[in-house]
C-alpha cells in the first residue's frame, strides 16, 4: 500500500509501485491537466511537483516528469498537479496569468507543463533569476511553438518573485496566491504521514531478486510494462543511499540514489569542479536531473552516459553489495564488459561509487556535442582529467562516449600523454591514438566520419581549455 | 481582447481528446502495423493474439463492410492492408480488448506471413522506375530555353531539404460510439472533420448523415491532422460499428512517428541564368517529391511547390516540374507551409549558388529581382497589393543590414573559433486552398434569449486562435462583448461539408461566414428596433451593447432587443455561406487566378557558429511582416515567433533518418530533435508593416498561419554563410537540415579520414 498526498487529497492506493504517476494521476484519479506527450521525459507535458519532507521540517518541492516517475517514489510525499494549485472560482495564479498575457499558450497542450515548472520555480528557496528561470522550464518543449512569450512570462515572474522572502516562502506564494492555503498545513500533514509510515518495511534494503528501480529515467523508459508487472525494490528514498560527503583521505563518495540534481547542488562538487553548473546543463534536463541517479546511469551502461563519462575520466568505484555476501567495489573503467552488459551479478546492487578529489591544480573538463546542445543524447561526450606542471603532463585520463559499444576510458592515449609537454604536436599525437581506440557506428546520433572527427574536435577542446596560452585553435585545426 | 482559450489552457481544463471521460464498456484499441516496408501480405494468424487476456475481437480488412479505401485525392490507400503492404507501419489489423495494455500487449502475438519485395526510398530512384503517384506537373512562363544563349551567367546545381515530423505534442486519436440508427459518433484529433465523416462512411458502407464528427480543439496539427487523422478516425469508427461499443484508439508517441508521414523530403535539380546586372532571366527546375506509398495530400502539396517555385521574385522565363514519387515510406502529408518551404528552399539555393560564385552578397541578388506591381506568377496571376519590395526595404531601414553585415564581419575578422553567419530571406505565400472549391465556408449563429451568442464554423481550434478571431468577428459585427460569444466545438452535423482548418485560410473563411451571419442578424434586430421602439434605421446601430440612433442611446440595449425580438417572433439563427470571390485556376494549363491575396515579408537571421565543435546558436530574428490590419497582434505575432521557429528546427536539427529497408530510427522524441527553449533565436524581433491589408482577409488582417515557416529557410544559409567565413572556398552541398553533424564536416571536409584509415583500417560501419 502506498500512502502520500496528491494535491489536497490524502491519498492511499494499492497500484503497483512500479507503475508510472501519470498514468496513476489520470486514470486513477481523472486529474486530466497532466498531459501524456511521449512517456520518455522528453517533452515535460506530464510535469508535475513532488515535494519531500527535509529534516528542517520544510517541505522541499521539485519538478518531475510524472510519465518516468515510479508511483512508489510518491510514498509519503506531497504530489501536486495543476488541479493542486488551481485558484478558487477560475482566477489564475500570477504563474498562469503572465502565460496568458503573455500569449505563452496556443494550443495549449504543453502548457501545463510549463504552468507547473515555473509553480515549481516559484516554490524553490533559492533567489530566482533570469538564468533560473528559463532553466525552469529547459525540459518543456512547446511545438506551437511559444517559447518567446514564455520568456517573457518567466521574467515578468522573475520580477515579481524578487520580492519573495528567504524564509516562509510557502506563506508568501500563498499570500500572493501561487499556491492554495493548503499548502501551508502540507509539512505537518507529511510529518505526520511520516510517523504513521515509520513502521511500513524499508524495502531498499538488499532483498532477492526484485527489480531494483532508482529514480525510474531509464528503465520506465525501456520496460515499463515490465517495471509496472513485477515486485520492485525502490532505491531513490533510501536515506543511506543519499548523500555526498569526502572521507578523510580525500575520497568522495557518493550515494548510488545521488541525483545529477544532487550532483549539481552539492557545494563540494561544485567547489572540486568549478564548471560544475555549465557541464549539467548539458546533462538532461531539470526535471530529469530530479529524479536520475548516478548509479543508474552507470548501470544502464548506455555508452553514451553523461555522468559515465564524467566519472570514468575521475576514475571512479562503484561499490556493489548482494543479501549475504561482502560488498565489493569495482573500477567503473571495469564495469562493462560489453554493449549493455556489466561485470556486477544481476544480484548486485549499487551502493556507492567513490572517487578520489582532484587536488586543486588538476584540470578537469566534460564536452558533449548532440544534435540539439541541450535535453538531448550525445552524439560524443568525453571528459578529461590532467594534472601537469610546467606545461608537461603528469598524468592523463580522457574517456569517451558514443564511440564504441561502452563508455570507454582512452587509456592508451591517456597513457601516451602523461610526461609529454603540451604543445599541438602532442595533441595532434593524442588524437591519432585515440582514433585507434575507439571503434564508432553510424546511427542516429551520427556518421561514423562524424563521430571520430567530433571525438578529435573535443580531444582539442579539452586542451584548448587547459592550455589557451600554449596552445591555438589554428595550430590544432 | 481577451484570448479565451489560454485561460483554460493553464488551469488544464481544456478538453483535449484523450481527457473525454470514457463511457462504460469502452473498449480500447490498438493498431498491428506492418513490421515490413514492402511485399505481399499472404495472411495473418491471430489465434495466439485472440486467446490473450481481455482481447475482445482483432478487426482486419475482411471486417470492413463498405470499401477499404481512404485515399483522399487518389484511392490508392487502403484504411487496412490488403493483398500488399506498403510502407513500415502500415496499418494491417485493428486489437480491441478491455484494456490499452491488454491490446497493446496482444500485438506482440500477432503472426503476420509477408513475402517481401523490393523497397524504395529514394524518390529519384523511384522516378526512374516511373514509380510516380500522378503524371509530372509543369508550370512555365516564358521560356528558358530561348533565353539561356542571352544569360550572362548560369548556375546549375541540386538541393536537398528533408522532411520533417510534425510532432503535435498531442498525438494521433479518436474515440468512436454507436449510435442507434446504425451509425457512429466519432470524437477525433482531426484537422479535417469532413474528411474523416466522408472516409468512415464510405469504409463502413453508410451514409454521411450516419456519421457524426465533433472537434472540441487539438494539441497541435501544422498539416499533421489534416488528412492523417482519418485512418485512426475510421478505424476506431470501424470497430464501434462492428462490435457496437464505443471503442477509442489514440496512439503512442512512437506509434505516431512510425505510422503517419510527414513533411516530404525534396531533391531537386536547378538551373539558373542572370545577365550582367544580376536579374534573372531564367530558371528551370525539378523537383523530385518523396511521397511516400500512397499520395494522400501529395498531388496538392506538389502543386504548391510549383505555385511557390520563384519565392518572392520575377522571373520571365520559368520552367518548373515536379514529380510525385511513390516510395516505401509512410504516405507524406500537409505540414505548414505545404511544398511552398521545399520550392523556395531550392530558389534560394539557387540564388545563393550565383552569388558565391559571383562574389556577390546573395542580398543584391535577392533585392534586385523582388516581385513588382502587377509582375506575372508563373501561373499567370499577377502580383497585386505587392509588398515584397517594401518589406525587403523596411527591414534594411529599420535593421540597417549595411550595419548588420559589418558587424559579423568585425567579429568575424576578431574571431577565430567563432564566426557568424547573416542571411536574408524574403518570403511571399498565396493565400486560398489552391484547389478553388474548397474555398467555401459556412457558419451557423444562434443568438440565444438572454442575449448570448453561440457560433458554430468549419474551423479547427489548434492554437492557431481562430476561436478567438471568430469570436472577435462576432462580437464586433454584432456590436457586443467578446465574452457574450462562444465559439462551438466544430461538428459535422451542425456545419456540414467543410473544408480542412488548413492552407492559412481558416480564419478567412470561417471568419467571412460569421461576419456575414452575423450582419444579416444584425440588419434583422435594426430592423425589429426600428418598429419596436419606433427609431429612424438611417444611424441605427448597436455598439458596445447600446443601441444607438444617430448616436444617441436607445431607450434599450443588447439584452433587451434581443429578448423582444424574440417574441416578436424574429429569427436569431443565421447560417451564412462564403465563397471566396475571384479566385480560380486551371490545372490543366496551370493557369488562373488562384490565390485571393499573398502575403510578403523579410527575415534577417544572425548565427554564431562554433568551429571548433560544429554547434550554432541563433543571436537573432529579425523580421518585417506583412500582416495586412492584424487584428488580433497577439495572436498574430505568436504564428510568427512559432512558424519561424518550426522552420528552423526544420533547417537546422530535425533529421528524419530512414534506413534502407524503411525503418525510421529518428523515432522518437529522445533521437528526433525539435527546437528547444535554449535552441530558438536569442531575440526575436517582429515588425508590423504598414499596409492597408486586404479586402479578401478577414477583416483586412492577412492570414499568417504558413507564411512564417518560410522565415526559418534564412537558418540554413546563415550557417552556411558561417562556414564559409571560417573555410573560405568550400562550398557546402545544398543539403538541409544542416544539422551540428553537417556543420562540423563541412568546416573539416576531410575530416578524420585519412587518420582512420591508416590506423584503424578494420573499422566498419554498422
Amino acid at each position: 500500500m502506498l500512502h502520500f498526498y496528491l494535491n489536497n487529497q490524502r491519498i492511499r492506493t494499492d497500484q503497483p509501485a512500479g507503475s508510472t504517476l501519470l498514468d496513476f494521476v489520470r486514470y486513477q484519479q481523472h486529474l486530466k491537466g497532466t498531459k501524456i506527450g511521449c512517456r520518455e521525459g522528453d517533452c515535460g507535458a506530464c510535469t508535475v511537483l513532488v515535494g519531500e519532507l527535509q529534516p528542517d521540517g520544510s517541505v522541499h518541492y521539485q519538478s518531475m516528469t510524472s510519465c518516468l516517475t515510479p508511483l512508489g517514489n510518491a510514498q509519503g510525499k506531497h504530489v501536486v498537479t495543476v488541479e493542486g494549485i488551481n485558484a478558487a472560482a477560475g482566477t489564475l495564479t500570477p504563474v498562469q496569468q503572465t502565460i496568458v498575457q503573455e500569449g505563452g499558450s496556443q494550443c495549449g497542450f504543453c502548457t501545463v507543463g510549463f504552468v507547473m515548472s515555473l509553480t515549481g520555480h516559484s516554490l524553490s528557496s533559492n533567489p530566482a533569476t533570469a538564468e533560473t528561470g528559463l532553466a525552469a522550464i529547459d525540459g518543456n518543449i512547446c511545438r506551437c511553438t511559444g517559447y518567446k512569450s514564455l520568456e517573457r512570462a518567466t521574467a515578468q515572474l522573475t520580477e515579481q518573485l524578487a520580492e519573495r522572502p528567504a524564509t516562509n516562502v510557502v506563506d508568501w506564494l500563498s499570500e500572493k496566491q501561487f499556491v492554495p492555503t493548503y499548502f501551508k498545513d502540507i509539512p505537518a500533514r507529511l510529518q505526520a504521514l511520516k510517523t504513521e509510515l515509520r513502521h511500513e518495511t524499508n524495502n531498499g534494503q538488499l532483498t532477492t531478486n526484485n527489480q531494483l528501480l532508482g529514480g525510474g529515467t531509464d528503465l520506465l523508459v525501456q520496460r515499463p510494462e515490465h517495471v509496472r508487472a513485477v515486485p520492485v525494490q525502490l532505491l531513490y528514498d533510501q536515506p543511506d543511499l543519499r548523500g555526498i560527503r569526502q572521507e578523510a583521505d580525500g575520497r568522495v563518495v557518493l550515494g548510488a540514489a545521488t541525483t545529477a540534481e544532487n550532483l549539481r547542488a552539492s557545494p563540494l562538487m561544485q567547489e572540486l569542479f568549478p564548471g560544475l553548473h555549465g557541464y549539467l546543463k548539458l546533462v538532461s534536463s531539470t526535471p530529469i536531473r530530479n529524479m536520475g541517479t548516478v548509479a543508474g546511469n552507470f548501470i544502464n551502461a548506455s555508452p553514451i552516459g553523461d555522468l559515465t563519462i564524467f566519472f570514468l575520466a575521475l576514475n571512479a568505484s562503484v561499490t556493489v553489495g548482494a543479501l549475504g555476501q561482502p560488498s565489493r567495489k569495482i573500477p567503473l573503467r571495469e564495469l562493462y564488459s560489453g554493449y549493455k552488459t556489466l561485470t556486477k551479478a544481476a544480484n548486485e546492487q549499487v551502493l556507492e561509487i567513490s572517487f578520489a578529489a582532484p587536488q586543486p591544480d588538476d584540470l578537469f573538463n566534460f564536452e558533449k556535442v548532440s544534435k540539439r546542445t541541450h535535453l538531448d543524447i550525445a552524439s560524443v561526450n568525453s571528459a578529461m582529467w590532467l594534472r601537469a606542471t610546467n606545461g608537461f603532463a603528469q598524468e592523463a585520463r580522457v574517456s569517451a562516449g558514443g564511440v564504441g559499444p561502452t563508455p570507454l576510458l582512452l587509456a592508451r592515449t591517456s597513457a601516451y600523454l602523461a610526461g609529454k609537454e603540451i604543445t599541438a604536436e602532442t595533441v595532434t599525437a593524442a588524437n591519432e591514438i585515440a582514433q585507434t581506440e575507439i571503434s564508432p557506428i553510424s546511427d542516429a546520433r551520427g556518421t561514423v566520419e562524424y563521430k571520430r572527427l567530433l571525438l578529435r574536435q573535443l580531444l582539442f577542446a579539452h586542451f584548448l581549455q587547459f592550455f589557451p596560452e600554449r596552445l591555438s585553435f589554428r595550430e590544432l585545426v | 481582447m481577451n484570448h479565451l482559450d489560454p485561460v483554460r489552457h493553464v488551469r488544464g481544463e481544456s478538453q483535449y481528446l484523450d481527457d473525454v471521460p470514457v463511457q462504460q464498456g469502452t473498449l480500447y484499441a490498438a493498431v498491428f502495423e506492418s513490421p515490413l516496408a514492402h511485399g505481399v501480405l499472404n495472411g495473418l494468424d491471430l489465434t495466439e493474439a485472440l486467446n490473450a487476456p481481455g482481447v475482445y475481437r482483432i478487426l482486419t480488412a475482411a471486417d470492413i463492410p463498405g470499401e477499404n479505401q481512404i485515399g483522399g485525392i487518389v484511392p490508392d490507400e487502403p484504411l487496412l492492408a490488403e493483398g500488399h503492404v506498403h510502407f513500415r507501419g502500415q496499418p494491417v489489423a485493428l486489437v480491441l480488448a478491455d484494456t490499452e495494455h491488454q491490446a497493446q500487449a496482444a500485438l506482440a502475438l500477432i503472426r503476420v506471413d509477408i513475402d517481401p519485395l523490393p523497397i524504395i526510398t529514394d524518390p529519384r530512384v523511384a522516378a526512374a522506375q516511373g514509380e510516380l503517384i500522378v503524371p509530372p506537373r509543369t508550370f512555365s512562363l516564358g521560356d528558358p530555353e530561348t533565353v539561356w544563349s542571352q544569360c550572362a551567367y548560369i548556375f546549375e546545381g541540386e538541393a536537398e531539404s528533408g522532411g520533417q515530423e510534425h510532432l503535435y505534442i498531442e498525438t494521433q486519436g479518436a474515440y468512436a460510439f454507436p449510435t442507434e440508427m446504425g451509425g457512429v459518433r466519432i470524437i477525433s484529433s482531426t484537422q479535417g472533420p469532413t474528411a474523416v465523416q466522408r472516409h468512415t462512411a464510405h469504409v463502413l458502407g453508410i451514409g454521411m448523415h450516419q456519421v457524426e464528427v465533433d472537434v472540441t480543439r487539438l494539441g497541435g496539427g501544422f498539416g499533421g491532422k489534416e488528412d492523417q487523422a482519418t485512418p485512426w478516425g475510421a478505424l476506431a469508427a470501424l470497430g464501434a460499428f462492428v462490435v457496437r461499443r464505443p471503442v477509442k484508439l489514440v496512439l503512442d508517441r512512437m506509434a505516431d512517428m512510425r505510422m503517419t508521414g510527414k513533411r516530404h523530403p525534396y531533391s531537386s535539380d536547378f538551373r539558373i541564368g542572370l545577365d550582367e546586372n544580376l536579374r534573372i532571366l531564367a530558371y528551370e527546375v525539378t523537383f523530385y517529391q518523396n511521397a511516400g506509398a500512397a499520395a494522400d495530400l501529395s498531388p496538392a502539396v506538389l502543386e504548391r511547390t510549383l505555385f511557390h517555385a520563384t519565392n518572392a521574385y520575377f522571373v520571365p522565363n520559368v520552367r518548373a516540374t515536379a514529380y510525385s514519387c511513390r516510395t516505401n515510406l509512410p504516405p507524406n502529408t500537409a505540414f505548414r507551409g505545404f511544398g511552398g518551404p521545399q520550392g523556395m528552399f531550392v530558389m534560394e539555393s539557387a540564388i545563393v549558388k550565383a552569388a558565391e560564385t559571383l562574389g556577390v552578397p546573395a542580398s543584391e541578388i535577392q533585392r534586385r529581382n523582388l516581385l513588382r506591381e502587377n509582375d506575372l506568377f508563373s501561373y499567370r496571376q499577377p502580383a497585386e497589393m505587392c509588398n515584397a519590395e517594401l518589406a525587403w526595404d523596411t527591414a534594411a531601414r529599420l535593421y540597417d543590414l549595411p550595419k548588420l553585415r559589418a558587424e559579423v564581419e568585425a567579429f568575424n575578422q576578431q574571431n577565430e573559433r567563432l564566426k557568424k553567419g547573416l542571411s536574408v530571406m524574403p518570403i511571399c505565400f498565396g493565400i486560398s486552398f489552391t484547389k478553388t472549391p474548397m474555398n467555401q465556408a459556412r457558419a451557423l449563429v444562434h443568438i440565444y434569449t438572454d442575449g448570448s451568442v453561440g457560433v458554430s464554423t468549419g474551423a479547427v481550434e489548434m492554437g492557431q486562435g481562430v476561436n478567438t478571431k471568430i469570436a472577435q468577428v462576432a462580437a464586433q459585427t454584432l456590436g457586443i462583448s467578446p465574452s457574450r460569444v462562444k465559439v462551438e466545438s466544430t461538428n459535422t452535423t451542425r456545419v456540414a461539408n467543410t473544408s480542412p482548418s488548413a492552407a492559412s485560410a481558416t480564419a478567412d473563411l470561417n471568419g467571412k461566414a460569421t461576419q456575414m451571419a452575423c450582419e444579416a442578424l444584425r440588419e434583422r434586430l435594426l430592423r425589429h428596433a426600428v418598429l419596436e421602439y419606433t427609431l429612424n434605421y438611417e444611424g441605427l446601430e448597436i455598439r458596445d451593447e447600446e443601441v444607438l440612433a444617430a448616436g444617441i442611446p436607445a431607450d434599450t440595449n443588447w439584452e433587451k432587443l434581443v429578448s423582444s425580438a424574440y417574441w416578436k417572433r424574429v429569427n436569431l439563427t443565421e447560417n451564412a455561406h462564403y465563397a471566396t470571390p475571384d479566385i480560380h485556376f486551371d490545372p490543366v494549363t496551370n493557369q488562373g487566378y488562384p490565390f485571393a491575396y499573398h502575403v510578403y515579408g523579410t527575415a534577417y537571421t544572425t548565427v554564431t557558429l562554433d568551429c571548433l565543435r560544429g554547434t550554432y546558436t541563433f543571436d537573432a530574428l529579425r523580421v518585417v511582416h506583412d500582416f495586412g490590419e492584424s487584428m488580433h497582434p497577439a495572436i498574430d505575432q505568436g504564428q510568427i515567433e512559432g512558424g519561424a521557429v518550426q522552420g528552423i528546427g526544420w533547417m537546422t536539427m530535425e533529421e528524419l533518418i530512414y534506413n534502407e529497408e524503411g525503418r525510421l530510427l529518428s523515432n522518437s522524441l529522445n533521437s528526433y530533435k525539435i527546437p528547444d527553449l535554449y535552441s530558438v533565436p536569442q531575440r526575436i524581433d517582429v515588425h508590423f508593416l504598414d499596409t492597408p491589408g486586404h479586402p479578401r482577409a478577414i477583416l483586412r488582417s492577412k492570414a499568417v498561419g504558413e507564411p512564417p515557416l518560410m522565415y526559418g529557410i534564412g537558418a540554413y544559409f546563415a550557417v552556411r554563410d558561417a562556414i564559409s567565413a571560417f573555410r573560405p572556398g568550400h562550398r557546402p552541398a545544398f543539403s538541409a537540415p544542416i544539422t551540428p553533424e553537417k556543420a562540423l564536416l563541412n568546416l573539416y571536409p576531410s575530416g578524420v579520414a585519412e587518420e582512420v584509415v591508416r590506423l584503424a583500417p578494420g573499422t566498419t560501419v554498422a
